[in-house]
C-alpha cells in the first residue's frame, strides 16, 4: 500500500480489505460472470457452479443486516473480551464475519437483522513483528451515521479513531 | 457383495493420560477391541487408523509396533473431527470391495486443554477478536444463533441439552465425567461464546477406540449372536452455501449425508432406537434433531423440552454423556459413538441401556466440513 517516496502507511488486515490511494476503503469480493455467487476475496473458479475463470473482481457494499453472532467472553490473551463476533449479509452478496461496535454485548441489545455499516480504522492497535500498523474493518450500526466516511485516519495519530 | 459386521469394537475410559503416547493409546484400544472380537493380530489384514494431531506421523504403522507388526496395509487418515468415523468407513468399504475379510479401525487422540480455533490467521497481525472469533465455542455459537433467529430457540432450550448428556453420562463408565449438573448451574457457569457456556462445550480429553469389521462370510463363520451389521456409512462434504465461507454450514453436509444413509440403509428416521451425534457444543446438538431427520424444522426446542431426546423418551440422543461429558477426543470420537450404539444394539449397556435397540446412528462432523453417519443394527 506504500507510495514510493513516501513512509509506508497503514497496511489492510486482510488482502480482500481495499485501501485505494485516492478513494475510500472498500472490502473486495469476486462474483462468477456463470452463475452470479459472490465471494469473498478472491479466487479462480466457482465452486457454486463450477465455471472456470469467470470470476470478475467487484466492490461489496458497505451496508449489510446482523445474520448471526455470538458475543465472545474467552479468548486468548491479549484478546479483549466481551465483544460481539457478527455475521453480517452485505447488500447485494457476500457474508462476512467481523466485530460488531458500538452495541453493548448483552444478547437484549442485538437484533437480528439490524442495519449494519462496514466502518474501516485501526486493527485494535496491533502491530506486526516489524512494528507495520493495519487498518481493519468494523460493523456499527446503519442508524450511527456520525462516524460515517472520510479517509482513513492515521492509527500512529490517533488510534482510537472509529473514522472511516 | 455381501454386508459388513462389527464382530468387536471398544473404547478406553476417556480422560487425561500426559503419560501415554498418542499409539500407546490407540494400542491399548485396538486390543481391547480385538480381545472383543476373540482375534489376534494375526487375523487382521489392515489397519485403518484416524488420528488428527499427528497426521503426519504414521500413528498407524506405530500402533502395530505395539501390538505386531504382521505387515499388514495401514492407512493414516485425518478428517477434522470425522476423522475416526473416515477411518472406520475406509475399513468398511476395503471389506465391502472384498480387498480384505478382517480389518481393524482404530481412533484416538491426545488433547491439551483450552480453546480450538482462531489462531490460523497468517501472516499480518491476529485477527482473533478482530475479524470475530474462529474459535470452536464461538463458531458453533454462531451457528445456534442462526438456529435461534430462525425458530425462536433459547439459551434455556439450549443449555437443557448440557443438563441432559451430563445426566447421561452419570450412567456411562468409560465417560470423562459422572457429574449431574442441574439447569442453573449449566446456565451459571462461565459464559464462553454466548450462548454456550463453559459446561456447554465439549470436554478436550485423551481418548480411543477401535472396532474390528468383517466380511459376512467371516461373521457367519464366527457367529453372529454380539455381531452389528453395517447398514449404512456414509461421507459428505460441504455442498455450496452462501455464508460457507465464514459461516461453516453444519446443516446442509448432515442433511446430505442423513439422505444418503436413510436411503443406503432402508430406513428412516423414524425406525432408528438410539442416535450418536456430534454435540461439541450444546447449540449444535439442536440443529441435528432436524438435519437428522429426528424431527420436522423448527421442532427441535420442543424436542429437549419435551424430554424426547433423554433415556426413556421417543429418541434418546447421545445416552453416551456425548462429547460434552464423555468427551471429545477428535480422532477417537467417530469411533467411540460406533462403540456405543453397538453396546446398546448388543443389549450391554447396563444402566443407561436403551430398550430393546435394534437400529442404531451415529453422525460426527468435521469443521471445513465432512460430516460421516453410520447406521448400525443388531444382527442376533
Amino acid at each position: 500500500m506504500s507510495q514510493q517516496g513516501e513512509v509506508a502507511g497503514p497496511l489492510p488486515v486482510v488482502s480482500w480489505l481495499k485501501l485505494p490511494a485516492d478513494g475510500e476503503p472498500y472490502l473486495e469480493g469476486h462474483t462468477c460472470g456463470g452463475c452470479g455467487a459472490v465471494y469473498l476475496g478472491s479466487r479462480e473458479n466457482c465452486s457454486r457452479c463450477g465455471a472456470r475463470g469467470k470470476m470478475a473482481a467487484t466492490r461489496l457494499s458497505s451496508k449489510g443486516k446482523l445474520y448471526s453472532y455470538s458475543i465472545v467472553y474467552r479468548s486468548y490473551p491479549g484478546v479483549e473480551v466481551p465483544y460481539i463476533s457478527a455475521i453480517v449479509d452485505l447488500e447485494g452478496g457476500g457474508t462476512v464475519k467481523g466485530n460488531l461496535i458500538h452495541v453493548e454485548p448483552d444478547p437484549d441489545k442485538v437484533a437480528f437483522d439490524m442495519p449494519v455499516e462496514v466502518v474501516f480504522q485501526d486493527a485494535l492497535g496491533r502491530v506486526d513483528e516489524e512494528g507495520n500498523h493495519y487498518i481493519s474493518y468494523f460493523f456499527q450500526p446503519a442508524e450511527d451515521h456520525s462516524t460515517r466516511s472520510g479517509r482513513v485516519a492515521n492509527p500512529a495519530c490517533d488510534p482510537g479513531t472509529t473514522t472511516a | 457383495m455381501g454386508d459388513v459386521y462389527v464382530i468387536g469394537v471398544d473404547m478406553i475410559k476417556f480422560g487425561r493420560f500426559p503419560e501415554k503416547t498418542v499409539p500407546q493409546l490407540g494400542a491399548t484400544a485396538a486390543l481391547m477391541a480385538m480381545d472383543d472380537a476373540g482375534l489376534t493380530i494375526h487375523d487382521l489384514q489392515g489397519l485403518y487408523c484416524g488420528n488428527l494431531f499427528q497426521a503426519s506421523g504414521m500413528v498407524g504403522q506405530k500402533i502395530l509396533r505395539e501390538i505386531g507388526q504382521t505387515g499388514i496395509a495401514v492407512v493414516n487418515c485425518a478428517n477434522a473431527c470425522a476423522t475416526g468415523a473416515t477411518a472406520f468407513r475406509e475399513a468398511w468399504m476395503s471389506i465391502k470391495a472384498e480387498v480384505f475379510d478382517v480389518v481393524l479401525a482404530v481412533g484416538v487422540e491426545q488433547m491439551g486443554k483450552g480453546l480450538l480455533g482462531g489462531r490460523s490467521g497468517g501472516s499480518g497481525v491476529l485477527k482473533e477478536g478482530l475479524l470475530g472469533s474462529g474459535t470452536m465455542p464461538a463458531v458453533f455459537a454462531e451457528a445456534g444463533m442462526e438456529h435461534a433467529r430462525n425458530h425462536g430457540t433459547t439459551f434455556e432450550q439450549f443449555a437443557k441439552v448440557s443438563v441432559k448428556n451430563h445426566h447421561h453420562s452419570t450412567m456411562n463408565p468409560k465417560a470423562m465425567y459422572q457429574i449431574e449438573t442441574p439447569l442453573e448451574t449449566v446456565m451459571n457457569a462461565e459464559m464462553i461464546s454466548y450462548p454456550n457456556t463453559k459446561l456447554m462445550c465439549s470436554v478436550n480429553v485423551d481418548g480411543a477406540a477401535a472396532a474390528v469389521l468383517v466380511s459376512e462370510r467371516k461373521a457367519r463363520e464366527m457367529g453372529l449372536s454380539r455381531a452389528v451389521k453395517v447398514r449404512a456409512s456414509v461421507l459428505t462434504s460441504d455442498p455450496f452455501s452462501v455464508r460457507d465461507l465464514v459461516m461453516p454450514d453444519v446443516n446442509a453436509v448432515t442433511r446430505c449425508a442423513a439422505d444418503q444413509a436413510y436411503h443406503m440403509a432402508g430406513v428412516g428416521p423414524d425406525d432408528i432406537d438410539l442416535v450418536e451425534l456430534h454435540d461439541c457444543f450444546a447449540t449444535a446438538e439442536i440443529l441435528h434433531y432436524e438435519n437428522l431427520g429426528l424431527c420436522k424444522d423448527g421442532e427441535a426446542g420442543r424436542m429437549i423440552d419435551d424430554g424426547e431426546v433423554a433415556l426413556g423418551g421417543r429418541i434418546p440422543v447421545n445416552v453416551s454423556g456425548g462429547l460434552l461429558s464423555k468427551g471429545h477426543p477428535l480422532g477417537a470420537t467417530g469411533i467411540a459413538n460406533i462403540y456405543e450404539v453397538c453396546t446398546h444394539l448388543r443389549g450391554e449397556a447396563d444402566q443407561r441401556q436403551v430398550p430393546d435397540a435394534r437400529l442404531g446412528l451415529t453422525h460426527v462432523i468435521g469443521l471445513g466440513s465432512a460430516c460421516g453417519i453410520h447406521i448400525l443394527e443388531r444382527a442376533a
